[in-house]
């Protein structure tokens, strides 16, 4: 071994320690973080309890489908629901709150990809995940979905408004 | 075992040989045959494919558009089939055979045993190709259920699996004949020990893939009645992923026998060389987490222990041979009196040779684009910036594309003078295709991880949402980002089409190469670098310093800006 190599090697070794803590460091002291909070659900019982949430919150309906805008309480628990090929129900959030979020799918794997925010999350039948989401600006979001699902797959744009 | 191969050894004394007039290394024929039969094979999968990756930029350009939804889903099917499985695994086969039998003149075990390999291989393929353009199975390569294809595309894949599976066991009984004949001596050289490090990580991988589509087939024809989403991913990706470090070692040994052979290389230390390759198999079968880091169900502690392969242990072993390569060649050129400045042994290189140029171009593009953007795509947290966007395609076209592919082009320009014996027809065109592909998939490579960061999604036919009930829009930085894409995936589609038309050109009318074509125009500097084991002894080596310093650099700037750009984004826990 030359010390060239030698130099390199510690270097990297060191360098790969740096990155792995840095991950275990963000979880402590970072904002972003995935939750591992994550339920067995069937298909059934996740769209009874969007159902719920709907029935109670919608303030107004869109698009021509007429998909129910919902406005839940800050610190609530809210859901939406992937299926073939829409997000239901688009969301209605305050600046500054924070919100349970729930996902699941109804048939196949879909992506929750919230635009332009860029947050990427895959989105499973029979699993209900669940994660903490704090919005920090106003605006209308699309979610779009990043997961092949078929024919309409790129017919399948959700939306989520965040008001003051 | 013993009964067989004194049999074997029988057999093998009358099986035909001839020696290569380039490098004095013995080629039996039998070897020879099987290795000429799966590179053709996969460059005409390569052919294919190719094409249609190119179908698929200009479908993804929105100025053009030019498939149709359905169409555009299948042939996104076909081209990551063709392309990522056939070419890259049929190529793989060779280089076994190449690295075994070849480089330690020896004869191929079982030779009967490769060949209903590759017949496996070929049915499988061709089951699982003529399933996708049927149009019942456009579920991607990856086919996530519970989305379901047709059962002839999981059994084509299994085929293929067990075939590659035979072709490994010919490679592992090989190297026990060589070993056993003293066809060689002291260790087997670092290109067999690459290949070997490639073989016992395919046994894994293969298993994994059967572990998975066995049951998703048995899924399709209705035995059985479901299977659990998260668990198909974890299992498959245990394939995929896997089947990826297979590709790095196969294309790393590629770069130190191209070395080895265009300049008389030899690594810098044999053993760290080796000890890299050992990291390989140790660590690199963790890792499936790359793709698991966005779902449901899955506890981070495990996420970031195997996203990081333990503390990334194999990308250490990587970052030493992103040294050891350069250095190699730095060291060769020096002791071969290019010893001016920091950058004069670079400066002389022989760059208009296409083997020399094309694995410099995999080394350097593999490096900065593919290895950097893969531990960043790969960290736990910032993941989420980037999953399943076109990040991704764009990360691995760095990788299997520039690295993979691009070393397994150069080595076809020494393949088919040393083992086809044709001389290059089109010597102009084949000096200029590996830069000419290389700046095609490095754009394309580059434009899919910017359009991604803007958060465009992979595997998307219509980035306007025209026939959406809800709408976005993408800012025009995006439809920029496709529009260039597109256009230097024709570049890239410009590049891969003169590779196939030199290499086809040259097996068909190539001049045949005999002892004054090879005396003319000798293609390498000999085979003992490439089948001896044994260091450079040179320490001088600024160039490469040079090298590797900016190198790292650009990976821990990279690395924490993207750190601040998950800081900004909505806090999520
Ligand atoms: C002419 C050269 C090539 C061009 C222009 C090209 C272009 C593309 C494009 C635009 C995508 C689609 C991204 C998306 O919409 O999600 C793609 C996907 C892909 N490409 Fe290529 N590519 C080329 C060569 C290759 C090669 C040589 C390989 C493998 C060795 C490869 C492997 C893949 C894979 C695995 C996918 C993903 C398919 C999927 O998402 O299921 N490509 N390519
Ligand atoms: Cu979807
Ligand atoms: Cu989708």
């Amino acid at each position: 071994m030359h010390w060239p190599e030698i130099i390199w090697i510690s270097i990297a070794f060191v360098w790969g320690l740096v990155m792995f803590l840095a991950m275990i460091y963000w979880h402590i002291e970072g904002e972003q973080n995935l939750s591992n909070e994550a339920y067995r659900i069937t298909p059934d019982a996740f769209a009874e309890k969007t159902e719920a949430m709907a029935e109670a919150y919608t303030v107004r309906e869109e698009g021509e489908t007429g998909i129910p805008v919902v406005h839940p309480p800050p610190g609530s628990e809210v859901y939406m629901l992937a299926r073939l090929w829409e997000w239901c129900p688009i969301l209605e959030l305050e600046k500054g709150q924070s919100y349970r979020l729930h996902l699941s799918s109804m048939d196949w794997q879909h992506g929750f990809s919230l635009q332009p925010t860029n947050i990427n999350l895959q989105v499973h039948p029979n699993y209900e995940m669940v994660l903490t989401i704090t919005p920090t600006e106003t605006g209308v979001f699309g979610v779009v979905c990043n997961e092949f699902c078929g024919i309409g797959h790129h017919d399948m744009v959700g939306r989520i408004y965040v008001v003051e | 075992m013993s009964a067989t191969t004194a049999e074997d050894v029988i057999a093998g004394i009358e099986e035909k040989y001839r020696t290569c007039l380039d490098t004095g290394l013995k080629v039996y024929e039998k070897a020879e045959t099987l290795i000429k039969i799966n590179a053709v094979t996969a460059v005409v999968f390569l052919a294919v494919g190719g094409f249609f990756g190119v179908l698929v930029a200009l479908t993804r350009w929105p100025a053009v558009h030019l498939l149709p939804a359905e169409l555009f889903y299948l042939v996104l099917t076909a081209h990551g089939a063709a392309v990522l499985l056939f070419w890259i695994i049929f190529f793989e086969i060779a280089v076994l055979y190449f690295a075994s039998a070849i480089i330690l003149n020896c004869r191929l075990a079982a030779p009967k045993v490769a060949w209903l390999g590759y017949v496996l291989m070929l049915v499988g393929s061709l089951l699982a190709t003529v399933a996708v353009l049927q149009g019942e199975s456009s579920v991607m390569f990856t086919s996530y259920v519970p989305m379901q294809a047709a059962p002839n595309f999981y059994l084509g894949l299994i085929l293929f699996a067990v075939g590659a599976l035979l072709g490994c066991f010919v490679f592992f009984g090989t190297l026990v004949i060589a070993k056993e004949e003293g066809t060689y001596e002291g260790s087997i050289p670092l290109v067999t020990f690459g290949a070997l490090t490639a073989a016992i990580i395919a046994i894994f991988t293969i298993a994994s893939g059967a572990i998975i589509l066995v049951p998703t087939w048995l899924w399709s024809l209705g035995l059985i009645s479901e299977i659990d989403s998260v668990t198909y991913k974890l299992v498959w990706w245990g394939m995929g992923h896997s089947s990826q470090q297979v590709n790095v070692s196969a294309q790393v040994s590629i770069w130190y026998v191209i070395a080895a052979l265009v300049l008389g290389a030899k690594p810098l230390s044999e053993k760290v060389s080796r000890t890299a390759f050992l990291l390989y198999i140790l660590f690199l079968q963790l890792a499936c987490a790359h793709h698991m880091l966005a779902e449901p169900g899955i506890s981070s502690e495990w996420k970031v222990f195997n996203t990081s392969y333990a503390f990334y242990l194999a990308v250490l072993g990587s970052m030493i041979h992103g040294m050891s390569v350069p250095g190699a060649v730095e060291a060769a050129q020096r002791r071969r009196g290019f010893d001016k400045g920091i950058f004069g042994w670079l400066r002389h290189a022989p760059w208009s040779n296409p083997a020399f140029s094309g694995m410099a171009l995999s080394v350097v593009l593999f490096g900065f684009l593919g290895g950097i953007s893969g531990v960043v795509l790969g960290t736990e947290q910032i993941n989420l910036l980037m999953h399943n966007t076109l990040y991704v395609p764009g990360h691995f076209h760095a990788t299997v594309v520039l690295g993979t592919t691009l070393a397994f082009m150069a080595i076809t320009y020494l393949v088919v003078p040393l083992i086809f014996r044709r001389e290059l027809i089109w010597p102009r065109m084949a000096q200029w295709q590996p830069y000419v592909f290389a700046i095609g998939v490095a754009g394309t490579s580059l434009f899919m991880m910017g359009a991604g960061t803007l958060g465009v999604s992979r595997r998307h036919w219509d980035i306007t949402f025209s026939e959406a009930a809800l709408s976005f829009d993408y800012p025009g930085m995006a439809f920029l980002m496709m529009g260039l894409n597109g256009i230097f995936g024709v570049i890239a589609g410009i590049g891969g089409l003169m590779f196939v038309l030199v290499v086809v050109g040259s097996l068909l009318f190539g001049k045949p190469r005999g002892a004054a074509e090879v005396k003319a125009n000798p293609v390498v500097a000999g085979g003992e670098a490439a089948s001896t084991y044994g260091s450079e002894g040179t320490l001088k080596l600024p160039g490469t310093i040079t090298l590797v310093s900016i190198f790292f650099l650009a990976f821990v700037l990279y690395y924490f800006i993207n750190w601040k750009f998950l800081s900004e984004v909505w806090p999520l826990s």
